[in-house]
């Protein structure tokens, strides 16, 4: 299955990243690599198996309702690229 | 034509858990600063690993039973994404096809008896982070303000099916749900504080054609109030658009308080894109049967059954017991002050106590905007009350002056009596000279009395009442009176 120029330029709009011509060619490439795999590996009968959503056979890892502090403002914002009323400031992003 | 309104509602309520959903952070940011309830969990920083939160899910999954849902053996979290910047990670954690509980259903009233309402699913997920939208007052630049206290804390989703009627059983069931919420105390279902939120999905079709016309969501609904008003308009406007032969179109439209209307929001591009998928780092949840049943056992006394016990226990009416039952708070300060009460008859002592909360307190309540959990008298200085116009001290009208006063000041009954005067006057020797006045005043009326007009002596009590502001006890007065008559 290729993927067409329309739908990563999609995707990586979902993403928020910038993709130019040269951009698209090498990921519609290299995305339909991927999907291409999964072709193969959709081909196994599983008839009879039950769907996995984790690899690992873990469940119920869960924890007590405690509360423990939290970090400290000055660390919270450490990374902000902008900051302004203790918050992280952010482009206006429209509904 | 005749149109059928179909209304489906979502709700999300904030569990009071102490921690949030998947990290140690405290819920209680209520009056923090901002971003001072957060860790890198909250922050989505790379590596690390949220687990969770056992209280939540125990939260969940009795709420789930409250209404009647099957909780699912096996389920798991998904990643929702969308770029939006109230969430940090790029998605929220949330349950996508295995939820945990599904196919349930709430009664509410309607006339005549109680219609059942099915709830789709009761899932778990978190909440988002807040913003504030701001524009630099110099370029004129729109910006946002990001505090992720929020985020993160444990918020319940409950879905209905598209069974509601009208605006009205869409409050029913709104009020129905933060009731049973409230009396199993996993939220405190305050919607102008915003920890019970909800969207609705509405639209109108021909009666009885089941096919449906386009589904419109309405958001920003901040109260019951809000929520019955942006319905009622939603109905009208809808119905408009057809009756001039015009076309719905599904769509997002937000509630605007000040115009009295929903105005159409621009739709979010590529807003139902969400590609979900299995949250790779929290692994599936297995809830065992035995750990269901521990939580039915749990359940406290929800409000139908405490509803159907007043009426079967108290003889209280239906819509009495309603009203009594719609609140925990207000049900338990019902049954606490007839625990207090001392002796006479259950059904009486009920009645009476039920037609003081359903009267005056509710009165009061309205006027001040207040509820009882805010009450300033308590069970036993109602009932204090109530027995001072048991033993004749205190008439029913003045009683209701006395209790206003105690809902002010929080007050105690025999204090305000006392300090006002308003004690009722039934010894015989200290009315005597009134009525002797009243019956020499009023020739005419003693006159017609004796012709047999009953009607006569009626306003020569009223005239003994007057005369003593109300104070005297009308029945002495009668008695006093009709013996004098009598004697001539």
């Amino acid at each position: 299955m290729r993927l067409s120029r329309e739908e990563v330029q999609h995707i990586a709009l979902l993403a928020r990243l910038g993709v130019d011509e040269a951009d698209l060619q090498k990921f519609s490439e290299q995305l339909s690599n991927i999907l291409e795999n999964f072709e193969i590996l959709q081909k196994v009968d599983t008839t009879g198996v039950p769907p996995t959503s984790h690899p690992v056979a873990l469940s119920n890892v869960i924890r007590d309702d405690e509360a423990a502090p939290s970090l400290l403002p000055g660390e919270v914002l450490a990374n902000a690229p902008r900051e302004e009323d203790g918050c992280f400031r952010v482009r206006a992003v429209l509904e | 034509m005749e149109y059928e309104t179909v209304i489906g509602l979502e709700v999300h309520a904030q569990l009071l858990t102490k921690s949030k959903m998947f990290c140690s952070c405290s819920t209680d940011y209520a009056d923090a600063p901002p971003n001072t309830h957060v860790c890198p969990v909250c922050l989505g920083m790379p590596g690390v690993l949220p687990t969770i939160n056992r209280q939540a899910i125990e939260y969940a999954i009795m709420t789930a039973l409250a209404l009647n849902c099957t909780i699912a053996e096996h389920t798991r979290f998904d990643r929702k994404n969308y770029p939006y910047p109230d969430l940090m990670k790029g998605y929220q954690i949330s349950q996508y096809d295995n939820p945990l509980s599904h196919d349930g259903w709430l009664a509410i009233e309607v006339e005549g008896g109680e219609r059942r309402i099915g709830i789709t699913r009761v899932h778990q997920e978190e909440d988002v982070a807040k913003l504030w939208h701001r524009t630099e007052p110099a370029t004129g630049e729109t910006y946002s303000l990001v505090d992720v206290n929020r985020a993160g804390v444990p918020l319940m989703e409950i879905v209905s099916e598209p069974d509601l009627r009208s605006p009205e059983e869409a409050r029913q069931y709104l009020m129905k749900l933060r009731s049973i919420l409230q009396y199993l105390g996993v939220s405190t279902g305050n919607m102008e504080e915003g920890s019970f939120r909800c969207d609705a999905n509405i639209s109108i079709r021909p009666m009885g054609n089941g096919g449906s016309t386009a589904k419109v969501e309405v958001k920003n609904m901040n109260s019951f109030k809000a929520v019955y008003r942006a319905l009622e308009y939603e109905v009208e406007r809808q119905r408009k658009v057809l009756e001039k032969g015009g076309k719905l179109v599904q769509e997002t439209r937000g509630w605007v308080e000040e115009k009295g209307a929903t105005v159409s929001q621009r739709s979010k591009e590529y807003a139902h894109d969400y590609r979900y998928f299995p949250e790779p780092d929290l692994p599936p949840l297995t809830i065992s049967r035995e750990m269901v049943e521990e939580l039915r056992s749990r359940l406290p006394e929800l409000p139908d059954d405490r509803r159907d016990r007043f009426m079967s226990q108290y003889g209280l009416s239906r819509y009495d017991a309603n009203l009594l039952t719609a609140s925990r708070a207000q049900a338990d300060y019902f049954e606490s002050c007839l625990e207090l009460f001392p002796g006479g008859e259950g059904e009486k002592k009920a009645k009476t106590v039920a037609n003081w909360l359903l009267g005056e307190y509710a009165r009061l309540f309205n006027v001040t905007e207040t509820e009882i959990t805010e009450c300033r008298v308590e069970p036993r200085h109602l009932v204090e009350m109530l027995g001072l116009i048991g033993e004749g001290t205190l008439s029913t009208t003045m009683a209701k002056a006395v209790f206003e006063e105690m809902f002010h000041s929080g007050r105690r009954a025999p204090e305000i009596v006392q300090e006002k005067g308003l004690a009722q006057v039934s010894a015989a020797s200290e009315l005597e000279a009134v009525v002797a006045q009243v019956l020499a005043d009023n020739a005419q009326a003693v006159a017609d009395y004796r012709q047999g007009r009953e009607q006569a002596l009626k306003f020569m009590v009223g005239q003994v009442m007057r005369a003593t502001r109300g104070q005297a006890n009308p029945q002495v007065v009668n008695e006093m009176l009709v013996k004098k008559l009598e004697e001539g």
